[in-house]
């Protein structure tokens, strides 16, 4: 069975995706901040049938705690098969726009500690000869817009770091699944009203853990927002910097 | 962790709706941050009461609070979050043998939800209600204190919890006793009664059957008046334990009219009542066997946008065929009922407080929501309660305070346990300032 290393376990997707894994026997070790809810979550986790939870309370955006954690995982489950990066939150994007302290921390949540976790994990697996990186990214990262453009540019870096990190490991048998959720009904998007384009993080964690069995490169979750993006990235910029999106 | 939001809300009937300020917990302590504003609220599962019962200006949602806790397959006792959904027990427990001690009409209810409503179902008169296979509950009272309640601890609070429309505070999770079962089979047997009296005496003569319910043909009028088809089930001993819970098929929009108007269901009905003739014995799936409308995700849609009421009530056994008799009588007259409803006799009540179930007739059936159809309602609850009857509060969104008094005389009981747990002012939703409780 799978041994699974997850960070930002507590988050919706996260916790969708591992109750599957949890099903299947997995082995799983969660990484996230809250410790009362990282332990509830691992409890619900055993009793739907994961054969070990393993959890390590950490703040993500303390990048120096990050190698300790493949090692901390190594030593738990016996090796890692999938490193699933989850974590992230939304930032306010009004508040950002005039603030480059509130702005960086925002790259440093969404964007920078997930290339620190890639940088790592891509190294792991690399010299273990065999394993699967899932990142989550965000259909926000195909093209800058003013409503969530730091979000979405923190995203933009994970998409194309993980892109080139997936060509560097090819040859190493190593899988790098880039997933591109679209809207999803989550604590980190309450404040929305939500419209047919929405989805259920039930929903999408079973397309996420599909795309990681069968080692995909880009997933769209739900598939019809690479549609949806491929149409918006064709508006040329003349156009495109008149809209308000 | 707390995350807010603003909505319209409505119950599963979509009549009333009412603008909210919800938040969403992710853990008991975000319940417990809810609280902290003075503001009364009322904790909400899936929405799946017909009416009022889960809308106030405050709302929280429990969807989140969605983890077990602990499951011994040994002996079938399961302890999770509030927010765990009946479907959800199921499908973890099923496989290794165990089921629920008693399923609700849909499987897309919360377990805080259930308990809140004490559900019921087709074996009420076997099993009782759902809170009496709840074991212990935890709950967050209006003072921030978080308790737990069970027959023997804190008695007085859980019998005013169980069947208490989340008005004692929020329940936060449960420790339930599941049922075992042999298999995801189940026997079917139907029979066909030409009347009333025909079902009435069914119900009677098949009181050992695990399982019973009848659908009425509420088009049916003179002699026909009330034709039945009373449909008993039982749990097969083989047939293994293996399932699939289906994602629903939803119905996309709101329907147009005629689709349930009467000459479609007039000929629908002919059909049902024809079929039974056909099929006497038969093996169903357990789950399209308790919930066939889990099939079909949104059927609320189909009554439009305007919405509809539930109406269930039970009638007491003593005299009970005369006012099941005068019920569908009123209904018949004008025209507005539904075309098809349930009756089932239901067995003793329970300790509850407020729980629905007593020893009689209880009939459920559909209106879509008009002026008209919620005075008739009103007329309805009118003679149920002078006859010493009750009607659902789960499924009621317009009843007058004074029938609501007569129907559930413990409740100035209630409302004692409440004020000694701190919850009045804390807890309440529309439809308990509608029947006056504080």
């Amino acid at each position: 069975m799978k041994r699974i290393v997850v960070f930002g376990a507590t988050s919706a997707m996260a916790q969708q995706c591992c109750r599957l894994w949890a099903v299947r026997g997995g082995a799983l070790y969660l990484v996230a901040r809250d410790p009362d809810r990282l332990s509830v979550i691992s409890q619900d986790l055993r009793v739907r049938g994961a054969r070990m939870v393993v959890s390590e309370v950490l703040d993500l955006t303390m990048l120096d705690r990050h190698a300790s954690v493949f090692h901390n995982a190594t030593g738990a489950l016996g090796g890692i098969d999938i490193v699933f990066i989850a974590h992230g939150s939304l930032p306010d994007q009004a508040a950002c726009e005039h603030s480059v302290e509130r702005t960086l921390a925002a790259i440093q949540t969404n964007g920078i500690s997930a290339i620190s976790l890639l940088t790592l994990a891509g190294d792991y697996l690399e010299q273990q000869g065999f394993g699967t990186i899932a990142v989550i990214s965000s259909v926000a990262g195909d093209r800058g817009r003013a409503s969530n453009y730091v979000y979405g540019s923190s995203k933009a870096l994970v998409t194309a770091f993980s892109e080139g990190l997936r060509q560097r490991l090819f040859r190493s048998h190593v899988a790098v699944v880039t997933i591109k959720p679209g809207f999803v009904d989550t604590p980190m998007t309450a404040q929305f009203n939500k419209g047919l384009l929405w989805a259920k993080p039930e929903a999408v964690a079973i397309k996420i853990v599909r795309a990681i069995d069968a080692r995909k490169g880009v997933v769209y979750v739900p598939a019809f927002w690479r549609l949806i993006m491929a149409v918006i990235r064709l508006i040329p910029q003349a156009l495109f910097r008149r809209l308000k999106l | 962790m707390i995350a807010g939001s603003k909505a319209v809300l409505a119950g599963w009937g979509g009549y009333p709706r009412q603008f909210a300020q919800t938040i969403t917990p992710l853990s008991p302590s975000g319940c417990l941050a809810s609280l902290r504003s003075d503001l009364p609220l009322i904790a909400r599962g899936m929405g799946r009461s017909y009416g009022d019962s889960a809308l106030a200006g405050h709302v929280v949602l429990t969807h989140a609070l969605d983890h077990f806790i602990a499951f011994d397959p040994s002996t079938g006792v399961l302890t999770a979050e509030a927010g765990v959904l009946l479907r959800d027990v199921i499908r973890l427990t099923l496989q290794q043998g165990w089921f629920l001690p008693v399923s609700p009409g849909t499987s897309f209810v919360s377990l805080g939800g259930a308990i809140a409503s004490d559900v019921h179902g087709k074996n009420h008169h076997t099993a009782g209600c759902f809170s009496q296979h709840v074991i212990s509950l935890t709950i967050l009272l209006g003072s921030g204190e978080q308790v737990t309640a069970s027959p023997t601890e804190l008695p007085e609070l859980f019998y005013a919890t169980c069947g208490g429309m989340g008005l004692t505070g929020i329940i936060l999770s449960a420790t339930i006793q599941l049922a075992a079962v042999r298999s995801v089979v189940m026997h079917q047997q139907t029979l066909r009664c030409s009347s009333l009296e025909a079902v009435c005496q069914a119900f009677s003569e098949h009181s050992q059957s695990p399982y019973s319910v009848a659908w009425i043909d509420c088009l049916a009028i003179g002699l026909r008046m009330g034709r039945s088809v009373l449909i008993l089930g039982r749990h097969a001993q083989q047939g293994g334990l293996g399932i699939t819970l289906k994602h629903p098929m939803s119905v996309p929009a709101f329907s147009p009219d005629w689709l349930l108007g009467r000459p479609v269901m007039r000929v629908f009905n002919s059909i049902y009542y024809a079929k039974a003739m056909l099929r006497r014995e038969t093996v169903v799936g357990l789950v399209p066997y308790f919930y066939p409308l889990d099939a079909l995700g949104h059927w609320n849609r189909l009554y439009g946008k305007n919405g509809f009421l539930q109406y269930q009530c039970v009638v007491p056994e003593v005299d009970g065929l005369r006012h099941l008799r005068e019920l569908l009588r009123r209904i018949t007259q004008t025209g507005l009922g539904s075309f098809l409803a349930v009756l089932k006799k239901l067995g003793p009540a329970n300790q509850n407080f407020l729980s629905f179930p007593m020893e009689g007739y209880t009939l459920a059936l559909d209106f879509k929501k008009s002026d008209d159809s919620i005075a008739l309602i009103r007329a309805l609850d009118g003679y149920v309660s002078e006859i010493g009857g009750r009607v659902y509060l789960t499924k009621d969104a317009v009843m007058h305070e004074a029938s609501f008094k007569t129907m559930y005389p413990r409740w100035q009981e209630f409302e004692s346990v409440r004020v000694r747990y701190n919850a009045v002012g804390r807890f309440s939703s529309m439809q308990s300032r509608r029947l006056g409780l504080a």
